[in-house]
């Protein structure tokens, strides 16, 4: 928690320390104002007294109270700017951080987990300190100066303000012990519940098939009652918490009135009507003790939670990106679209095997690489180090000529069209999709992305949607279907230009006919462009100039899909699994 | 006195959602009545702890009254001894006593407060579980259909949210509001009783103080919900970019996010600081309001108390009161709140209830039972939409033991057969015949009990690999098991994990694709119902591990009539009878050679998937 403090300005601890005078002047003035109300007391037992004297004291204490309100709207318009400023800059800091990370950090910390850590961890850490600057600091400065004030007027009362705050300590500890551990393991039997209703929601139809309906229902019914058991307990123990202070806080007025009768009766003339007006001020001064203490064990509870927040918004923080930018932003003069692995393997950080191992192998500009093998051969791994989501271990990949770790990022990711296995879309329009991000040469045009989609085979998404290249696409691209998504995001890289495609297994989802209509557009349409594919399917690759066979991370087969037919065991297998006897016998052309 | 300050107790606030969400329910009455409904039985519960709440209250008020009668038997002292110079001693037995009926008051009414608030715990936890449990059993209840224009984020936020929502805001709304009407009207009563002097100055300056505070909070409102919106934003733009990361970054998209992320970063600060600014005044405005009221009790009865109209008694009796008075007004407010916070959440949780559930099928008693496995499609016409008719007049007969394929391009509506053969939608017109019985004259389930099915997303859930192989089917032995795994090929796999069988799958558990659908195979072949249904059952497992997948659905198949959807073409070529479907229809049928001698769409479709681009 501490830790989070360090990123404010100095313009915000300024307006702290502003805020901090502003506190005291506060508290100032709300235990100067029993004072009046002690001098009013004293002038209605004398006799005689003037009317005015009494009007005058009541008059300073509306201006006590006046002055407090006016304290506290400053305080709290500076606490809101300075969670705000805080929260706004967390948000920042951690929206770049996690720009700059690769993959490797990505998924160290999972994308869930980094969105929660941007978002609710931070509405945490700002709620408490707009919160804890009013409170955490004017409760403790209250509490003390109210009890110096009322230490030494009568020692009877104190001690029984003090039982007043022990009982409500002991209250809390008990509640932060027994009650506190309870609401921690609430959150994982909501989780829990909501796994078993999602496990019924997701395989709907499984359930159905197999007439499961009891089964399922008997397995929320376990999960709900634990959780229904869990709350009554915290919900009940709540509802110890307001009787107790309630009882504490009628409690204190009682003792002190009762404790008072004894006071005057045993004291002599002279100290009667002092002792009298001391009673009245007492019972407000030691009710301010007990609020503030009532505050700060509210921020105790809310602590635990914050610290939490704080504690993940620093890690992220704390972690620095592996990858660095380099400062080349051209290849070697004359040479386009060649992609060169050297020796290359990789390791993930703590593994104990690598995933790839001895990779060589070039391709040339307008040639088409395909890799193929079963998963976990490391197929999407090796694609996955030339735009540089993870760095190779040993050797090196050259693009144009050049090591990738030589580029700036710019330079290198306006040579590569890339399109994951799983696409993505923004929020925006079919326009803003496809002519997405920057590729150092100027905006996209609207022929660009009309020629994009067309070759993506696209153009019956745009005119089957009601306002064509600029109709809405929602978060996620939730309305429109995972062929139509596949597509678009095929089109945003034709759309780039780029000298390189790469294609991690982006064909999967698409029919057939899709596929071989989309690679006969790519190949007529964008020519001179190298394409790197990884691929599922034996009839996706078949006419590409390369294929690498993978297999736990090695090469085990490299050439063309009839010469592999003969040479490698491992491709022949799979083109079994998919072709007929005869289709192979024919070199796998058919018709 | 307590008087100086209207703190409240502060609640122990678990939940620190962000300040100011305020959500509208679109029938808040109804949506009311349809909650006391709900809670019918709870209601005797719900009204004793509400007589107990009132009662309690009750007891708190009186409470002032005892103070100030205890001041002036105090103040008696200092009277005498400002009038006359004399000391006399203070009637201690009758402080004493009215100190004891304090203690016995305010002890009575913390027990009573706790007594309503374990009623109410308790009432309103129970409700929370039963509808937990409602929602859950209805998720079973309703067609298909439905779950196609719902997301299941929606459902889910239902069971926990809207219900835990409720769970909360009942308990509070309720109680407070009653609790908050006595206090109120009570301590007005009592303040009047007293003195009606003084019982006019602080309701007039309480008064003044509220009207002021709901100018402000009327204005604040608009702050409120832009920071929603802002914060919804961010929230929206950050998830975006970080699970398109790869994306961004490699089309250099980074800096524009960038500049939008700024944009509604800035924007939220400016909404942020504000809402937050206006919602901490709240604390200082109540406490205003508060202490104007003490100040001006303080001066009337100052002054009132030197015409000798009233004791000293009374002013120490108001201070208190001045609290009580204006502490239910602003819990008031958050009643009010809550009350149409659980009007909203209920209302989405009754919409829930409210959707029209699959006909009650308790009535049809005829049964299928050891049947051969024929099917016959007779006139059948279908559309999800009404309107829309997708299948159209399509007839077929299928021998038992056969198996049909379905192909088709993504899209084409395959799995539309098998929702209807499965009844999970219901057809148009027609009929779909299972051994020469409609399948509408049975039981859903009776219908469903005759198909073992596996589906292309491997549907496992968190428990050990048994108890997904079998699943809720009864009388299944471990030898059983094994034999099956055996027969499909994951015997051996199985048995290299650390507790074999018993295995607890779960996140940590890697099961490679190919693996899981084998767990799914053996399951429907334990099962052994006479047919079996295969939709894209190899598409998501590469191509080498599809193999042994493709031997094992081969085994699972021997002998059932079953129906296989697929669309690598070349494992269905030995079906007999391919029917071929595009955009929902059913276009041509037929044997993989009838097919392509015909070359229509079939025979474009399965030649495209070799050719060569040119």
């Amino acid at each position: 928690m501490i830790k989070i403090l360090k990123y404010l300005k100095p313009k915000e601890w300024l307006m702290a320390v502003i805020s901090l005078g502003f506190i005291v002047a506060q508290v100032w003035l709300d235990l100067k104002s029993p004072e009046y109300m002690a001098e009013i007391t004293t002038l209605v037992q004398t006799p005689g007294s003037a009317m005015g004297d009494i009007w005058v004291a009541g008059g300073m204490m509306l201006l006590c109270t006046l002055g407090s309100l006016l304290a506290a709207v400053i305080v709290g318009y500076y606490a809101a700017v300075i969670g705000s400023a805080l929260s706004r800059r967390l948000r920042r800091l951690l929206y770049n951080r996690v720009d700059s990370f690769s993959m490797e950090e990505i998924n160290r910390f999972t994308t869930d987990s980094l969105i929660t850590r941007s978002t609710n961890d931070i509405t945490q850490v700002q709620m408490i300190i707009a919160m804890g600057l009013q409170l955490v600091i004017k409760a403790p400065i209250t509490a003390t100066w109210a009890i110096t004030k009322i230490a030494g007027k009568g020692l009877e009362w104190t001690m029984a303000t003090g039982a007043a705050v022990l009982i409500m300590l002991i209250t809390f500890v008990l509640i932060m012990y027994f009650v506190m551990p309870k609401f921690r393991k609430m959150q994982s039997l909501i989780d829990n519940m909501n796994r078993v209703t999602r496990e019924n929601l997701t395989g709907l139809r499984v359930v159905r098939a197999y007439n499961a309906e009891d089964y399922q229902e008997a397995k929320f019914d376990r999960a709900n009652d634990e959780l229904t058991g869990t709350q009554l307990y915290t919900s009940r123990a709540m509802a110890i918490v307001m009787p107790i202070m309630t009882i504490i806080m009628s409690g204190i007025s009682l003792s002190v009135f009762w404790i008072g009768a004894y006071l005057i009766n045993a004291a002599g003339a002279a100290d009667r009507l002092p002792i009298f007006s001391n009673m009245m001020v007492f019972s407000i001064y030691a009710m301010q003790v007990i609020m503030s203490f009532m505050m700060l064990m509210m921020i105790f509870a809310m602590l635990p939670r914050a610290t939490v927040s704080a504690k993940r918004i620093c890690e992220v923080l704390e972690t620095e990106a592996t990858i660095h930018d380099g400062t080349r932003t051209e290849g070697l003069p004359g040479v386009f679209g060649e992609v060169t692995f050297k020796n290359v393997g990789f390791k993930y950080p703590d593994a104990a095997k690598p995933v790839l191992k001895d990779i060589n192998f070039t391709v040339r500009q307008g040639e088409t690489i395909a890799f193929i093998g079963s998963t976990g051969s490391g197929k999407s791994t090796l694609i996955n180090l030339v735009p540089r989501f993870f760095d190779a271990t040993e050797g090196e990949i050259l693009v144009d000529g050049v090591n990738v770790k030589e580029y700036k990022f710019d330079a290198l990711f306006n040579k590569i069209g890339y399109v994951p296995q799983k696409a993505v879309i923004f929020k925006g329009t079919v326009f803003s999709n496809v002519a997405y991000g920057d590729n150092g040469k100027g905006e996209f045009t609207e022929t660009d992305v009309k020629t994009a989609v067309s070759i993506a085979q696209g153009i019956d998404i745009v005119e089957s949607m009601e306002n064509g290249y600029n109709a809405d696409v929602a978060q996620g691209g939730t309305n429109i279907s995972g062929g139509q998504k596949q597509r678009l995001a095929i089109a945003r890289a034709v759309c780039r230009k780029p000298e390189i495609y790469i294609f991690d297994d982006s064909f999967s989802a698409l029919d057939y006919r899709t596929d071989r209509l989309l690679r006969t557009m790519l190949k007529e349409e964008t020519k001179g462009i190298t394409s790197m594919i990884v691929a599922q399917r034996i009839g996706t690759i078949i006419d590409a100039d390369q294929i690498i066979v993978l297999d736990e991370g090695k090469i085990v087969g490299c050439g063309k899909h009839k010469d592999l037919l003969k040479s490698c065991e491992v491709y022949k297998e799979i083109a079994i699994s998919q072709l007929s006897e005869e289709e192979l016998s024919e070199g796998g052309v058919a018709s | 006195m307590s008087g100086n300050r209207t703190e409240r107790a502060p609640k122990m606030r678990m939940r620190g959602g962000p300040i100011g969400t305020e959500e509208k329910a679109k029938d808040f009455k109804g949506t009311w009545v349809k909650l006391i409904k709900y809670c019918k039985k709870y209601i005797p519960g719900i009204i004793v702890s509400l007589v107990i709440a009132t009662i309690g209250t009750v007891f708190t008020i009186i409470g002032p009254d005892q103070i100030g009668k205890m001041t002036n038997e105090i103040q008696k002292v200092i009277g005498v001894l400002m009038a006359t110079g004399q000391t006399v001693d203070v009637d201690l037995s009758a402080v004493t006593k009215i100190a004891m009926f304090l203690v016995v008051i305010y002890s009575l009414s913390a027990i009573l407060n706790f007594l309503q608030g374990y009623i109410m715990a308790t009432i309103t936890q129970t409700i929370g579980r039963n509808m937990r449990t409602d929602i859950s059993t209805k998720i079973n209840k309703l067609p298909l259909k439905y779950f196609d224009k719902v997301s299941f984020g929606d459902i889910l936020s239902r069971v926990t949210n809207d219900v835990d929502a409720i769970g909360q805001t009942l308990n509070q709304s309720i109680s407070s509001l009653v609790t908050s009407v006595t206090m109120f009207l009570g301590s007005a009563f009592m303040m009047f009783v007293n003195n009606w002097h003084m019982a006019l100055t602080a309701i007039g300056a309480s008064l003044i103080g509220f009207v002021l505070l709901s100018l402000i909070m009327a204005k604040s409102q608009k702050y409120f919900k832009r920071q929603q919106k802002d914060l919804g934003e961010v929230n929206g733009h950050v998830e975006e970019v970080y699970s398109g990361h790869n994306v961004v970054k490699v089309y250099n998209g980074g800096k524009e996010a960038g500049r939008i992320f700024d944009d509604v970063n800035n924007r939220l600060y400016d909404s942020g600081w504000k809402s937050q600014f206006i919602s901490g005044l709240m604390m200082p405005l109540m406490m205003f309001v508060g202490n104007l009221g003490y100040v001006a009790v303080c001066v009337v009865g100052a002054v009132l108390a030197m015409n000798g109209t009233i004791q000293f008694g009374v002013i120490a009796a108001f201070m208190i009161y001045i609290r009580l008075f204006t502490q239910p007004l602003s819990q008031l407010a958050q009643a009010f709140q809550n009350l149409q916070r659980t009007a909203a959440a209920g209302e989405r949780v009754f919409e829930f209830y409210d959707e029209p559930e699959m006909d009650d099928e308790s009535g049809k008693t005829e049964k299928l039972t050891d049947i051969k496995g024929e099917i016959e499609f007779r006139n059948v016409r279908f559309g999800y939409d009404p309107d829309k008719t997708i299948i159209h007049d399509f007839s077929s007969k299928i021998e038992a033991g056969k198996k049909i394929a379905i192909v088709g391009p993504t899209g084409a509506g395959k799995t539309t057969i098998v929702n209807l053969l499965m009844r999970f939608y219901e057809l148009n017109s027609g009929d779909i015949l299972i051994d020469g019985v409609p399948s509408t004259a049975v039981s859903r389930d009776n219908v469903q009990e005759q198909f073992g099915m596996v589906l292309q997303d491997t549907w496992l859930f968190e428990g050990t690999i048994k108890e997904n192989i079998i699943y809720c089917k009864d009388g299944i032995t471990d030898e059983q098991v094994a034999e099956t795994c055996k027969a499909v090929g994951i015997d051996h796999f199985i048995s290299t994990l650390p507790q074999g069988y018993d295995t607890v799958l779960d996140d940590k558990t890697s099961l490679s694709q190919g693996q899981k659908q084998l767990v799914t195979i053996a399951r429907a072949m334990i099962q052994n119902a006479p047919m079996t249904i295969l939709d894209e059952a190899t598409s998501s497992v590469d191509t080498r591990t599809e193999h042994l997948v493709q031997k094992a659905m081969s085994n699972l198949t021997k002998g059932r009539t079953s129906f296989v959807i697929a669309h690598r073409l070349s494992t269905i070529k030995n079906a007999d009878l391919i029917l071929v479907m595009n955009k929902g229809d059913i276009i041509e049928s037929g044997t993989h050679t009838e097919l392509l001698e015909k070359g229509g769409f079939y025979a474009d479709l399965y030649n495209s998937q070799f050719e060569q681009v040119s």
